[in-house]
């Protein structure tokens, strides 16, 4: 394969790579998944007011 | 989760307490060689004429002790913090993380006996020798069990944002450390690189340029995503915008490095490479930098009372203006200018006082009293005097190196009509005489702000009693 059509491709690929990933990481069926994980700092927090 | 697993979980903070006094001690050590440096560039007298006391060997002392003795033990103490907060879970591995602990230390104190002594591979921020390489590795495993084995037994569905940035910083190290240092010994302190001329650079840059993008970027982000939310109070402005960035930055960063060979014998496609990834990487970078700003959407009014705050949002100010600054920086025809002049070492320290410090104090500041079971540290009014001590040796720092660099760069770039160079060397070194004085007073304010966290450190943790030093690693 000629180097210039390698690249190509690869950049390509990492296009593609990158436009799933935006899909991925916006799609509404994960939104309450990230919205528990972006709580995992306050996790601590929670416990302390679970048990009082 | 629940009171039965209380005893099990209690975490491990001894070992995140051993760290973060040694960050404070390093750092002090670390910043008290760059004034000494900066002040032999205005004195050379102060070289006192002696192998061991030269700029040569004194400098990459100065970046040993900043980058991974004040910036590692950093990192160290905040990710194993923030790794067992965030998992609910305690550090795995037993006496491994102690092992972690003493073994940074040793190759600390290695290296601050042999750099001064001239044993160097003369590598930037790569000089040990390989058997203090060995030793490295063989810490950073270490490490990379600890940490890893965590996350695996974490209590929580989850692997927070903060810990993807932690491991991928401990994973992409190990890879850059073992590519960059494969060398073959001849003695016992001397070895030769496995790879020869423009490879050798190459390899060399791609490690360099990558020492920042993991050691000093992914490694703090990782701090930025965790300490930034808790000391504001409220969840990071988007988590899906922090998973895009995560991929974004270590997909994009790795193909920098050429930058700092342009106009060298590098390929010319290599060096193209290099300057189109390094300006795709401000996209990530800034991605990352308005995730963290955005965090305190709806409570910027806590920044008027809360200095630990202040230094957070600071830090990611400079990441902001560095990481916008590198970027053209790395344009050919601007490197043309910039390339080789105090502008690259005014960049830096941008990056490293601004950013890297700045976030490492905060983080500490949040963490400290946590793990000694104090409610805050000693007092907040030495925070901010600290602050602003920080605040301004950093901008002194950066705006000397600003006009020395462009100075620099256009007195070498003068040329008379008929060809020959209007300035001669030492014309465009004495320009920068009062740059190098404004450099060191910046340098000289940043330390005296270390010097004041290490006095509001010291009584933060005389006035904890052993009791509660040791409530402390409770979960709450």
């Amino acid at each position: 394969m000629d180097i210039g059509t390698l690249r190509g491709l690869g950049t390509a690929l990492v296009l593609i790579a990158f436009v799933g990933l935006v899909l991925w990481a916006f799609s509404g069926k994960r939104k309450s998944g990230f919205d528990e994980a972006a709580l995992l700092p306050f996790a601590d927090d929670r416990n302390s007011k679970n048990q009082e | 989760m629940s009171t039965a697993t209380t005893q099990q979980t209690a975490y491990n903070y001894k070992v995140v307490r051993q760290f973060a006094i040694m960050t404070v001690i390093w750092g002090i050590v670390g910043m008290a060689v760059g004034v000494l440096i900066a002040a032999q560039l205005v004195w050379p007298e102060l070289n006192l004429g002696l192998p061991w006391t030269s700029f040569g060997r004194l400098r990459p002392l100065h970046t040993n002790a900043v980058i991974f003795a004040f910036g590692g033990c950093a990192l160290f103490a905040t990710s194993y913090y923030t790794v067992q907060r965030t998992c609910q879970a305690r550090l795995f591995g037993g006496p491994l993380a102690a092992f972690t602990f003493w073994g940074w230390q040793l190759v600390i104190l290695l290296a601050a006996i042999t750099l001064p002594l001239g044993i160097t591979t003369s590598k930037e921020y790569a000089e040990l020798e390989w058997p203090i390489d060995i030793l490295i590795t063989v810490v950073w495993v270490a490490y990379a069990i600890v940490f890893f084995g965590t996350v695996a037994k974490r209590q929580t569905s989850h692997i927070y944002v903060g810990n993807w940035f932690f491991g991928g910083f401990i994973l992409t190290v190990a890879i850059l450390h073992l590519v960059n240092n494969a060398e073959l010994p001849v003695t016992a302190l001397k070895s030769y690189s496995a790879y020869a001329g423009a490879t050798d650079a190459m390899i060399q840059w791609w490690y360099g340029h990558n020492a920042v993008g993991f050691f000093l970027t992914a490694g703090f982000l990782g701090m930025m995503y965790y300490f930034v939310p808790k000391q504001a109070g409220r969840p990071v402005y988007s988590y899906r915008l922090s998973i895009v960035h995560f991929w974004a930055l270590i997909a994009v960063y790795i193909w920098a490095g050429p930058h700092h060979l342009h106009y060298t014998a590098l390929p010319d496609w290599a060096q193209s490479l290099g300057m189109v990834m390094s300006l795709i990487l401000l996209a990530p970078s800034w991605g990352g930098m308005i995730n963290g700003m955005m965090t305190l959407s709806g409570a910027w009014h806590k920044l008027r009372s809360d200095p630990i705050l202040r230094f957070l949002v600071v830090s990611l100010a400079f990441y902001g203006m560095s990481t916008f600054e590198g970027p053209m920086m790395a344009i050919k025809t601007v490197n043309a200018l910039s390339h080789y002049t105090d502008w690259t070492i005014g960049h830096v320290h941008a990056g490293a006082l601004g950013w890297v410090a700045m976030v490492s104090i905060g983080s500490l500041y949040h963490l400290i009293p946590k793990v000694f079971g104090r409610e805050e540290m000693h007092s907040t009014g030495l925070i901010n005097t600290h602050f602003w001590l920080a605040t301004i040796g950093t901008v002194l720092y950066i705006a000397s190196m600003w006009v020395n660099g462009i100075t620099q760069g256009l007195m070498w770039r003068a040329v008379n009509e008929d060809g020959t160079l209007t300035y001669s060397f030492v014309e465009a070194l004495e320009a920068g005489h009062i740059g190098f004085m404004v450099r060191m007073i910046g340098g000289a304010i940043f330390l005296t702000g270390m010097l004041v966290m290490a006095y509001n450190t010291w009584r933060t943790v005389s006035s904890a009693t052993a009791a509660q030093v040791q409530a402390a690693g409770q979960p709450a």
